[in-house]
């Protein structure tokens, strides 16, 4: 590896900016992507690499590469300093999360209830703002309470994020998507929002929702579906 | 992919202190391998390691490879596997499968 190659990806890393470092086999040419001056072929392997979250090697036109990837961490913006968050916080940083915790409610969110996290006491709406969530951002809305999920959905509906989670019954996720559509979400864009959030494996305890709720992330984030229906083909 | 991004800073970290480093990066793998594409070993000609390729089954034979690829310049891509008599040697008894490259770093 060359210092020009190892200095531009430490930059890249130092940036959060998901790169590919792409090694051409076996004669160890290297390229990082995105480049502009990328083969559309490479180009194209790298974004689904980095889409996937995941290293390997591919067979192209011009011979074969190893694509490593280096995506940033993925960040979790939990909004509500609830019971459920209690248990979802230390699993979510567990997995190698980057958590933030946005609740307004300072009794709620108290260092004694949720220590070794980035805690925000701004209006949800204003924390999304600061906190602007990226492609590799999750968010997930845990206070049933209109005046914080609310705001809160709004901004993250109009960002990148990969996954959109809202705690609530079908009924309180029905009222609460009629609400959104009053903000000028249309149908393709709320359906980004899993409502009622989680997996449904009937969790009933505070740990066991934090569960499914991860689990589910984990499922988009893995791209569950999509894999199971192409193993089964 | 954390563990993998130790391992190069670590192996960048090296480099600066005026050391002579060797990358060793897993890019195939088939079977029951225990490490995935990316998992990375960096070693040093004065005998530093870190990090691993395999469950250390095969980290002794990628550390003799580096220190020719330190010494020549010229990277290597190694294969380990059950189909391989060297895998008999080193001993990959897993009865995975995996590709390594070894670079150095300039």
């Amino acid at each position: 590896m060359t210092p020009a190659t190892l200095a531009a990806l430490a930059a890249a890393r130092a940036a959060k900016r998901p790169v590919v470092l792409a090694t051409s086999l076996p004669d160890g040419a290297q390229m990082l992507l995105p480049d502009p001056a990328a083969p559309a072929d490479l180009a194209e392997a790298a974004a689904r690499a980095l889409d996937r979250d995941e290293s390997g090697t591919v067979r192209l036109g011009n011979g074969e590469w190893f694509l490593h990837t280096f995506n940033p961490r993925l960040r979790l913006i939990v909004v509500g300093a609830v019971h459920i968050a209690q248990a979802l916080v230390p699993m979510a940083a567990l997995m190698g999360l980057d958590v933030v915790l946005v609740d307004p409610r300072r009794s709620f969110a108290t260092t004694e209830r949720f220590p070794n996290v980035t805690i925000m006491t701004d209006w949800p709406d204003e924390a999304m703002d600061a906190l602007a969530p990226d492609s590799r951002s999750a968010v997930i809305t845990l206070t049933h309470d209109p005046k914080l999920d609310d705001p809160a959905l709004d901004r993250a509906l109009r960002s990148p994020a990969f996954h959109i989670g809202a705690l609530g019954s079908r009924r309180t996720h029905g009222r609460r998507l009629e609400r959104l559509r009053e903000l000028g979400h249309d149908e393709a864009t709320l359906a980004r929002i899993k409502g009622p959030v989680g997996l449904d494996i009937a969790a009933v305890t505070a740990p066991e929702i934090a569960v499914s709720i991860l689990a589910e992330l984990v499922a988009v984030r893995r791209h569950a579906g999509t894999r199971a229906a192409k193993e089964a083909a | 992919m954390t563990q993998a991004d130790d391992i190069l800073s670590v192996a960048a970290a090296w480099r600066a202190a005026g050391e002579k480093v060797a990358l060793a990066t897993v890019t195939q793998t088939w079977g029951s391998s225990p490490r995935p594409a990316g998992s990375q070993l960096a070693v040093t000609v004065s005998g530093r390691m870190a990090g691993s390729v395999s469950g250390g089954c095969i980290e002794g034979a990628v550390a003799e490879a580096a220190m020719k690829t330190i010494e020549t310049g010229v990277p290597q891509l190694l294969d380990f596997g059950i189909t391989d008599e060297r895998a008999w040697e080193v001993g990959l008894a897993c009865g995975g499968k995996l590709k390594v490259f070894v670079e150095a770093l300039a």
